[in-house]
């Protein structure tokens, strides 16, 4: 214990001020000492920051000290508070009988009253009394004591001597129960209320005064709150008031002044009739929001659970449409073969009404019979995933034989066992069908096939034939060739020998002949030469038809082949008084061709021209077109002509102008057909152009170099 | 009407008309003139007489006249003789086989003796400005 030291003033605040005013109206205007007593002790926790605070007060009737206010003592410490003023060695005792606050500094043992044991002691009494009437009790961070403190104990002070006189201090004591009651009430975690019928409140614990009061400096939030809680508590009551029961039960939602948040409470109020006061209602709200967050989410995951089971049976449902839309019929069956589910055809083949026919109950039994025993092999078949086979079935109504295709799969456990077989059975009617139309197809094109073979052989053995007769033919043309060749060769072996010996005998060469038999010799000697002529030319048509007559191409200038026939024939041009004359037009290239085919041509087109024409001139134009390289000799007469009906058969064989045979002209009528056989023979033509009276024109065109085939 | 110096023609030709015709056509021109009438004989007088110029028929009884050709051409003694071809088949392959034989010239039927007596008297004639013989070797058929 140490003397008080009376600290320096500090300048007050103005809001220190108007609270100290504050406080001190209160405390003047009021005559109730328990009333001024707990306010002081709020004041001082709210103002000045005191923690503990005690004010007791001398009994008259006893000689001890009463509790009369308290703030933040615990239940205990106040059931506990009795000091004799008998035990005048009781620091509190001794204290009253001084005038300066006493501080304890862990003193004695005061742990369980005073947090800590660090507080001050002040006497409650003013200059003017003799004894003290009670004292403070505040607890204290030091040995310094707050000058509020000392300014409220004085104020307190001469309050507890105006009214202490006048007021019965038996109250008091009520008061230190009523103390311990509030204790008890502010012990219960639960808000605790106690109103009047209209809901105005009378008594409420610190919990309830959480909810239902807001401390001056609250925030306007927190009034707002405050007060909509307690317009819903109105309610609450005021509708529980009309119900009359004793003891209700409701929900009340309220706000959470401080944090904003919702608040479920269950509102338990029961009337209590008390003669003096009327009616009041205690109410007990027990928070329960919690509770109605668990059931909330038992019933939102209870409400999930529903959705989900609405789900799996809308899938079902979904599943089962599907498995009905297929028009094949699907079946699954468990490990003993037993049907679970199937679609609407399945059905219609693997169940029947009990009212059908006895025959249709028959065949849907032999159709189970022959599913199962397919399925059995499926299941005795373990590690294949499909398995296919054909079962035959039949249709329950009409019996008709329904062949099917049965594709099944099966349904393995998370084990790994074999839990279901799936079967889709596929209709093979139409396929079987098809398969007899395809054959009957094959059939026929088989029979198309043999047909059109039979008909290829025919024609084969035709063409064979064909092809015998014509190696027949080509025989006999050969043999006929050959026949040719040889008889000319016959015709010849006599001929040289008339011929030979008319030479002879013209040549003196058995002695001089008269003129007569000159003039007979040369008749023979001339028909002589006709018959070879003609032999020579059958045997040159012989050989060209016959393929006999070998190419030997060489290349040769035309000019010179010109020269040489004009050479050849320059006895008859000179017999004949004609002008002849070679030209040539443009560029000629030299000619690969078969010289003595093409001279034979030329030599025999000039001694015709010659032949025929009486008077004029013959002209032997060579030329050369470069676009067609093809190589022209042209020899042009201002001959007798040839009429144009009959310029196509002058090529025929034994032809002349004139058809009583070559008197006139001699020849043997072959030369023109032989011409143009070897034309063709060299890739090349011979064309005519003919004005009877005025002369004609043959041209033999050729290619400048041989043309492939 | 012969003359010692003049040249010595062989005729080889089976058919006895056309054989006399040429031997007196050939004599009347002034050769001197011997006759065979198949391969053999031909080859017999050939070795015999040795002419300057042989008149061969082709066609020929017993041995024809390619092989009677070939034998003379092989044969040293009788090489240098020129042996004209007379033959009567004017399709293509006989003037072949005859030069493959071995004859120097080739003369085809019906040739009149004037014909035949000019062709003879040019092959002499080109024999005789041959400075240096160059016997004529027969290609071998195959």
């Amino acid at each position: 214990m140490r003397p008080f030291v009376a600290p320096v003033l500090p300048v007050a605040s103005e809001a220190d001020l108007e609270a100290k005013l504050g406080c001190a109206e209160f405390l003047l205007n009021s005559i109730d000492l328990q009333a001024s007593a707990r306010y002081a002790v709020d004041w001082l926790a709210s103002h000045v920051g005191t923690r503990q605070a005690i004010v007791a007060m001398i009994e008259p009737a006893g000689p001890h000290l009463v509790l009369v206010a308290e703030h933040g003592l615990s239940t205990a410490a106040v059931a506990d508070f009795y000091i004799s003023l008998d035990d005048s060695s009781h620091p509190f005792v001794r204290a009253m009988s001084g005038s300066d606050p006493i501080y304890f500094d862990n003193v004695g043992g005061f742990r369980t009253l005073i947090d800590g044991g660090v507080f001050h002691v002040v006497p409650l009494r003013t200059d003017d009394d003799q004894t003290s009437h009670g004292i403070l009790i505040v607890s204290s961070g030091g040995p310094e004591i707050h000058p509020d403190v000392m300014w409220l104990n004085r104020l307190l002070s001469k309050q507890v001597g105006r009214l202490h006189s006048r007021q019965l201090l038996a109250e008091t004591r009520f008061g230190q129960e009523r103390m311990l009651l509030y204790s008890i009430i502010n012990a219960v975690t639960d808000p605790i209320l106690l109103t009047d019928t209209e809901g105005k409140l009378i008594i409420a614990n610190t919990h309830a005064e959480k909810l239902f009061a807001a401390p001056e400096d609250a925030s306007e939030g927190w009034r707002r709150a405050v007060a909509l809680n307690n317009m819903l508590f109105s309610a609450a009551l005021s509708t529980s008031a009309v119900a009359h029961t004793d003891l209700s039960r409701r929900e009340l939602l309220l706000v959470d002044p401080l944090e904003g948040s919702d608040l479920l409470f269950e509102l338990m109020s029961s009337r209590a009739k008390d003669e003096r006061q009327g009616t009041y209602v205690v109410s007990i709200l027990r928070n329960i929001t919690d509770l109605a967050r668990a059931r909330e989410e038992i019933e939102e995951s209870y409400r999930t659970f529903r959705l989900a089971q609405a789900e799996v049976r809308d899938e079902r449902h979904r599943l089962d449409l599907i498995i009905d839309s297929v028009a094949d019929p699907i079946l699954v069956t468990d490990q003993e073969g037993d049907i679970v589910l199937m679609n609407e055809p399945a059905e219609r083949l693997f169940n029947v009404p009990v009212s059908a026919a006895d025959a249709a109950q028959r065949r849907v039994r032999a159709n189970g019979a022959n599913l199962t025993s397919f399925v059995s092999n499926v299941l005795t078949r373990t590690g294949e995933q499909r398995y296919r086979g054909e079962i035959q079935l039949a249709d329950p109504a009409s019996g008709r034989s329904l062949p099917v295709e049965a594709l099944a799969g099966t349904i393995l456990s998370e084990q790994g066992e074999l839990v279901w077989v799936v079967t889709i059975l596929h209709d093979l009617t139409e396929a079987i069908d098809k398969a007899r139309l395809y054959e009957q197809l094959k059939q026929g094109s088989a029979e198309l096939e043999r047909k059109v073979q039979e008909a290829t052989a025919e024609l084969a053995q035709q063409n064979e034939l064909l092809r015998r007769q014509h190696i027949e033919v080509e025989q006999a043309s050969a043999l006929k060739s050959q026949f040719l060749a040889n008889m000319s060769h016959e015709f010849r072996t006599p001929l040289n020998a008339i011929l030979g010996y008319t030479h002879m005998l013209l040549n003196g060469v058995t002695g001089q002949v008269s003129d007569a038999q000159r003039k007979s010799l040369s008749r023979i000697d001339s028909n002589s030469r006709h018959l070879l002529a003609l032999i020579n030319d059958i045997l040159d048509i012989t050989r060209i038809e016959a393929g006999r007559m070998p190419l030997n191409l060489s290349t040769f200038k035309i000019p010179d082949l010109i020269n040489e026939v004009m050479s050849e024939l320059e006895p008859i041009i000179k017999r004949s008084n004609l002008e002849v004359i070679a030209k040539t037009r443009g560029k000629l290239p030299p000619l690969k061709s078969d010289r003595q085919k093409v001279k034979q041509v030329v030599l025999n087109l000039l001694s015709n021209a010659l032949k025929f024409t009486p008077a004029g001139s013959v002209i032997i134009a060579a030329s050369y077109d470069g676009a067609g390289r093809m190589v022209s000799i042209e020899v042009r007469d201002t001959g007798v002509g040839i009429p144009v009906e009959s310029q196509s058969k002058v090529f025929e064989d034994f032809r002349q102008l004139d058809s009583s045979p070559a008197r006139g002209y001699g020849g043997t009528g072959l030369g023109l057909s032989i011409c143009r056989r070897l034309a063709q023979m060299l890739g090349g033509t011979i064309d005519l152009k003919s004005t009877v009276g005025q002369g004609s024109n043959f041209t033999l065109k050729l290619p400048a170099r041989p043309r492939r085939r | 009407m012969t003359d010692l110096a003049s040249p010595l023609v062989l005729v080889v030709e089976d058919y006895q008309d056309a054989r006399e015709m040429y031997a007196a056509y050939l004599q009347f021109s002034g050769f001197r003139v011997a006759e065979a009438t198949n391969g053999f004989e031909a080859i017999d007088k050939t070795l015999e007489l040795m002419p300057d110029i042989i008149l061969m028929d082709l066609a020929l009884p017993k041995m024809d006249g390619w092989e009677a050709t070939r034998r003379l051409k092989l044969d040293d003694r009788t090489r240098h003789i020129p042996v004209v071809a007379l033959t009567g088949h004017a399709l293509a392959g006989h003037a072949e086989g005859a030069r493959q034989a071995g004859c120097d010239s080739f003369v085809t039927k019906p040739c009149l003796p004037d014909a035949l007596v000019a062709e003879i008297q040019r092959m002499l004639a080109a024999r005789k400005t041959e400075t240096v013989k160059r016997p004529a070797r027969p290609h071998r058929a195959k």
